[in-house]
């Protein structure tokens, strides 16, 4: 069953028609040819597809393109405003990836992140729940990163790059 | 060939990677991203049975699905040439090997059509029991006879080493011994999961067969595609410029690709297809599960007498793959008497393959687990026992090494990881209710040079150089250490040196494997520079001439002096664990490597690499399992939710340093390998380190939480 | 995945009414468990029912000091409501510790309860399992066991439930307001969710059609100090191999009052009412503790496989323990 939808990729409105079979990692990279999120699992394990949905970081390979009609949607691709967004020059600057395929989630993964600790959201790690003033240390960036995973295994990168953007 | 240090110095910057922008925005381009003009999704079907054959092939009601355009199977899929390679005998027959082998496919105008028709396929059997566990006392263990892919050396492992070797008399030697461990290892089945699933994206343009796939090396996947369809290599192109990871698992793994090419061929329309993560444990290969018994002896002066080590290996019926696990235990210590062995097991499972440092990876588990145990058994600390045991040359070819300087390594390690203040005493350490312990292990891997390559170097006019080569970038960074490369080859900055590679349509390279990339295509490259050099000297004055200057260099040899040395990295790493008391969780609190890896090219990319591979171990030691169900033959943990790789919060300190020395022998650059030493012998430092925590030592991977939790 | 209608229900009766009709619909929440159902062909509805928007995203207070949490609140919203964090920690520890950022931000309160078991072979359409299709056979039981259920657990299923919210709720006392065909109704979330016995294709006892709008918090003891402990193969981003929700209360150097649920033991939080019968009045020491513990597992009955939870599950709820006796002094 095809329906069609609006969605704001980047910036830019898209009507498009969908199955609605067809979730929002797929609607991006075979229909509007948006290849910026990845698919590592499609199966809700990896993060290599984390998109910004109104703001917030989620999984696109989870979340069916019908249901989110509407919906404004940031790419790693759309972070860029012109130059590169911070977290992006951080990245190259620490060499906090190396084959580069979960790194687009990484980085929409770690500006949700950013937002979420700017609003006092709390961790697993977090010293003291209640407390509303988040400080951003290695461990609590780890364990907030912990869901995009990367094979390359350029954690002890990726984290230094994060702090440098969050301390700043 | 002249010497890098007569050259302005690119190599040794730590340059930020050429593609960095094009990753950190997602517009690199890999496989599956490549646009195309109406293409059709290919989605495979599984044997479900381990053992047995196709028996039936019901494919009306996937056919009827609206969009479905071809359902393959052995029944109708194209006839190939008979492959070396069984693996990538596709379709070629009812018979099915290993749960999970493709017996077909359907192919649809989209994704999720293809999915939903390939389970509506009904396929019948005739199955048999499977039989897939790897026991030292199966009846039906062999030698390993097939040759080598790689390596030279003409014998039965798949690096070209023989299957055994024996120096001296052990069984006397052990005897005799003051001193003398008998200790037996396992490691299980490990899958690489490059974050990148193996795609291929197929299309035929008049006669000719673009491969776009995921690739470790564009010339071989050519080489095995086009034999396998019975095309000229010619025409087929393999392009593959970025690569989602791959560890070893895009290298001989190709039967997706043949797959796809099969459905093109019959659709007429360009084919995309990408496993499935789940796909990925039965179709891609893994690192064969081992069972590793290790006999040492020592006299009194804490130097070792004999040492022995007999592996027996998990393998597929399909294909007798058989990993190089004790050939770290030829190299790595000096003993009068010695042996070592491998042995396969021949089961119902899917082919294994590559995995970052196979061999190495597990074979130093077991040896530096063994190495501490004798130590320890000794009265000796770890460090200093594996300084005392040290060769003075390869210890069974006799021959020199090309450079070695272990020794600094370990010595210079402790000093880092203040292994000075350690007490040897198990459980002497505690922070609340973790329990503290440090451990040591040394790393090694081979640094060969692969034959069959090739590079052009041209000169623009304006004094602007593109160097091509086939190489593959994997993240290694190759893309950015070979233009560092070539400018200094060139003796110009980088920033007049374009590099383009992943493409078949280039000079042909050998694969990215055995930590042999650098080493194969920088010395082609630096060939190519300084014949192009001199042929701009010789016939234009060094001036770049109107119409350009193009000098290609080919070396199908590998390195001569590899006749002379014995070429192998090496490292010493030092770990420290916290376990804790109730529950048994293990935490890497800190992971420093110290590594001899002769000059180093990129140290930003190669520091990287290092500690990419570290963590690896980390993750190998603690985590990592492929659980195969004995009743069905598959993997039961597919996928990552179940298959644990560390993730961020499993990560500590994780540290990579290395010697500052060049090696005279190994290539023009210097530079000895580094992408598979840096997992070598993490996870016995960190076994060592769970035994100096809790005195409990564990002899089978991985370190779980139930194997200490009392 | 097989093809669905999707559609969006604007008021509960309607949303109820169609689920009622259609005899293969079901309620789509946040997806992230549903959505990768449906692509493994697990679960293959004919129609979706999008609820998001027809229950309350909201937390608000009760009269009586407790808290109401609309079915739609995101799992990640929960976490971080100074309320949760102030007056339940356990919630707020439990939901931060499951999953990932990602997924929180997607998950509803509502789905977290009714996500199924992360079983291989329940995930795995080439197995036989009962509790995709019941009469098939359960594989794990004598299969791959590590993740398997050490009590409740029955012939024919083994299987646990991933959720470590429901953990916590089951701890605090909470309540699942449900809507149905034909009445509203409060089900103690305790009694929510199954143990397997002969029908471990039903999860829970919601009847067809019932949808969960809610869940309600009695309001916290003053003197209860309460916290989540996850134990798992990696630190972060995986499913518990056992954790525990415990909230504690002492006066004098005895225990007043003790709560505790198990997760990843069992195919439903599992509330260990014999450990805090015994705890209730004990002095609060560590032998009260391992004795309350061992009282609880008593009536464990472990697989070769996972054996080991019976230990880890007594040592870790008596480290547990002790962090709140520390805690309260």
């Amino acid at each position: 069953m095809d329906l069609e939808i609006e969605l704001r990729v980047d910036g830019t409105e898209h009507r498009l028609t969908v199955d609605t079979r067809t979730t929002l990692l797929d609607a991006l990279r075979e229909q509007l040819g948006n290849t910026s999120p990845k698919k590592g699992c499609d199966h809700g394990q990896c993060g290599a597809c984390t998109l910004l949905l109104d703001g917030r970081r989620i999984l696109g390979c989870l979340a069916l393109a019908v249901a989110h009609q509407g919906a404004d949607i940031v790419t790693a691709a759309g972070l860029t405003d012109g130059e590169l967004h911070p977290l992006q020059r951080s990245f190259i600057a620490h060499d906090a990836f190396q084959c580069g395929y979960c790194t687009p989630g990484q980085i929409v993964s770690a500006a949700g992140m950013l937002q979420e600790a700017g609003n006092g959201w709390p961790s697993a790690v977090s010293k003291d729940p209640g407390a509303t003033d988040v400080v951003l240390d290695d461990e609590e960036i780890a364990e907030r990163m912990s869901g995009n995973l990367c094979r390359c295994a350029a954690y002890a990168n990726i984290v230094p790059a994060i702090a440098e953007v969050a301390h700043r | 060939m002249s010497d890098v240090t007569a050259r302005p110095r690119a190599i040794g910057v730590p340059m930020d990677r050429i593609d960095g922008v094009q990753k950190v925005t997602g517009t690199a381009t890999y496989a599956y991203e490549w646009p195309l003009d109406q293409p059709v999704y290919l989605y495979p079907l599984q044997s479900t049975i381990a053992a047995g054959r196709v028996t039936g092939v019901d494919s009306a009601l996937a056919e009827a699905e609206p969009g479905v355009l071809a359902v393959l199977s052995h029944l109708n899929a194209p006839t190939l040439t008979r492959p070396e390679d069984p693996e990538l005998a596709v379709l070629q027959s009812d018979e099915v090997a290993w749960r999970g082998q493709f017996i077909g496919a359907v192919v649809a105008e989209s994704l999720e059509t293809a999915r939903r028709a390939a389970g509506l396929v009904r396929v019948d059997y005739e199955g048999r029991a499977p039989d897939v566990e790897l026991r030292a006392d199966r009846g039906d263990l062999y030698s390993p006879v097939h040759a080598a892919t790689f390596g030279s050396g003409g014998g039965e492992l798949q690096d070209g080493s023989p299957a055994d070797s024996v120096l001296g008399d052990v069984d006397t030697a052990l005897a005799a011994s003051p001193t003398m461990v008998d200790v037996t290892y396992s490691t299980p089945m490990y899958h690489n999961n490059p974050m990148e699933p193996h795609t291929a994206v197929v299309t035929w343009l008049d006669g000719e067969l673009i491969v776009r796939c995921s690739t470790q090396g564009a010339s071989m996947s050519q080489a095995l595609i086009s034999g396998v369809l019975g095309l000229e290599p010619g025409r087929v192109r393999v392009i593959s410029p970025h690569v989602g990871g791959a560890f070893g698992s895009k290298v001989y793994p190709h039967s997706y690709a043949v797959l796809a090419a099969m459905a093109a061929r019959m659709v007429r329309r360009p084919v995309k297809f990408s496993l499935t993560r789940q796909q990925m444990f039965a179709l891609v290969g893994y690192r064969p599960a081992s069972i590793q018994r290790i006999r040492l002896g020592a006299g009194r002066d804490g130097r070792l007498t004999a040492l022995c080590h007999e592996v027996i290996e998990q393998t597929a019926k399909a294909k007798g793959y058989a990993e190089q696990v004790a050939v770290c235990s030829r190299l790595m210590y000096a003993a009068p008497h010695r042996r070592t062995t491998h042995r396969l097991a021949p089961l119902d499972v899917p082919v294994p393959t590559i995995m970052r440092a196979p061999g190495e990876a597990q074979g130093m588990y077991a040896l530096e687990s063994a190495i501490d145990e004798m130590a320890i058994a000794c009265g000796l600390d770890p460090v200093e026992f594996r300084i005392r045991n040290e060769p003075e040359v390869h210890p069974e070819s006799g021959l020199p090494f090309s450079s070695r300087h272990l020794t600094a390594c370990l010595r210079e390690g402790a000093r880092r990881a203040g292994w000075d203040h350690r007490d040897p005493v198990p459980r002497s350490g505690r922070e609340g209710r973790w329990l503290v312990g440090t451990g040591v292990a040394a790393s090694t891997y081979p640094s060969p040079r692969f034959p069959g390559n090739a590079a052009t170097i041209r000169l623009a006019p304006d004094g602007h150089y593109t160097v091509r080569i086939a190489a593959a970038d994997l993240g290694t960074g190759t893309w950015t250490a070979l233009t560092q490369i070539a400018a200094d080859a060139l003796s110009v900055p980088v920033g007049q040196v374009e590099m383009r590679i992943g493409d078949t349509a280039l000079p042909a390279a050998s694969v990215a494997g055995f930590s042999a990339g650098i080493n194969s295509w920088g010395t082609a490259i630096w060939e190519a520079a300084d014949r192009l050099r001199a042929r701009l000297q010789a016939e234009h004055g060094g001036i770049a001439p109107p119409e350009g200057l193009e000098v290609t260099a080919e070396l199908p040899g590998g390195n001569p002096e590899a006749e002379r040395y014995a070429m192998h990295s090496f490292g010493a790493q030092f770990a420290e664990v916290r376990v804790d008391e109730d529950t048994g969780e293990v935490r890497v609190a800190r992971l420093l490597g110290m590594f001899d890896v002769g000059r180093v090219i990129n140290p930003k990319t190669a520091r990287s690499q290092l500690i990419g591979g570290m963590t690896q171990g980390i993750s190998m030691a603690l985590y990592e399992h492929s659980v195969l169900d004995p009743r069905f033959g598959h993997v039961v943990n597919q996928d990552f939710a179940q298959y644990h790789i560390a993730s961020a919060a499993d990560v500590h300190a994780v540290e990579a340093h290395w010697v500052d020395e060049s090696d005279p022998y190994t290539n023009p650059m210097g530079a000895k390998g580094l992408g598979e030493v840096g997992i070598t012998g993490t996870a016995a430092a960190i076994a060592n380190a769970v035994h100096h925590a809790t005195g409990v030592r564990i002899r089978e991977l991985p370190i779980t939480l139930d194997k200490l939790v009392s | 995945m097989r093809p669905f209608r999707y559609e969006r229900a604007d008021e509960v009766p309607a949303a109820v009414a169609t689920l009622v009709k259609e005899p293969e619909a079901a309620y789509l929440a946040g997806g992230t468990n549903l959505v990768d159902l449906m692509r493994l062909e697990v679960t293959t509805p004919e129609v979706l029912i999008d609820v998001r928007r027809l229950t309350s995203d909201r937390i608000e207070e009760l009269p009586d000091g407790g808290l109401r949490i609309g079915a739609a609140v995101p799992n990640s919203d929960l976490a971080a409501d100074p309320r949760v964090r102030r007056r339940y920690p356990v919630l707020s520890q439990a939901l931060l510790s499951g999953a990932s950022g990602q997924l929180r931000n997607l998950a509803t309160t509502g789905g977290n309860l009714l996500q199924r078991t992360r079983c291989p072979y329940f995930q795995n359409v080439t197995t036989p399992c009962n509790k995709r299709i019941p009469g098939s056979g359960c594989s794990a039981v004598n299969g791959y066991q590590r993740d398997m259920a050490i009590l409740g657990a029955s012939p024919a299923c083994v299987a646990t439930h991933p959720s470590d919210m429901a953990v916590a709720l089951a701890a605090l006392d909470a309540v699942v307001t449900v809507a149905g065909p034909v009445a509203e109704r409060r089900i103690p979330l305790a009694q929510l969710h199954r143990l397997p016995e002969d029908a471990p294709d039903r999860d829970t006892v919601l009847e067809r059609g019932e949808l969960i709008t809610g869940v309600e918090l009695p309001p916290p003891h003053a003197a209860t100090r309460s916290r989540y402990r996850k134990v798992r193969d990696r630190a972060s981003y995986a499913f518990a191999l056992v954790s525990v929700a415990a909230a504690l209360e002492v006066t004098d150097g005895t225990v007043r009052d003790a709560r505790i649920a198990l997760g990843g033991v069992a195919h439903k939080p599992w509330r260990a009412i014999t450990a805090e019968a015994v705890l209730r009045g004990a002095p609060a020491t560590r032998e009260s503790f391992v004795d309350a513990a061992a009282a609880e597992l008593a009536a464990a009955r472990p697989l070769p496989g996972n054996a080991f939870k019976v230990p880890l599950a007594r040592n870790t709820m008596v480290s547990t323990l002790l962090e709140l006796l520390e805690q309260a002094r």
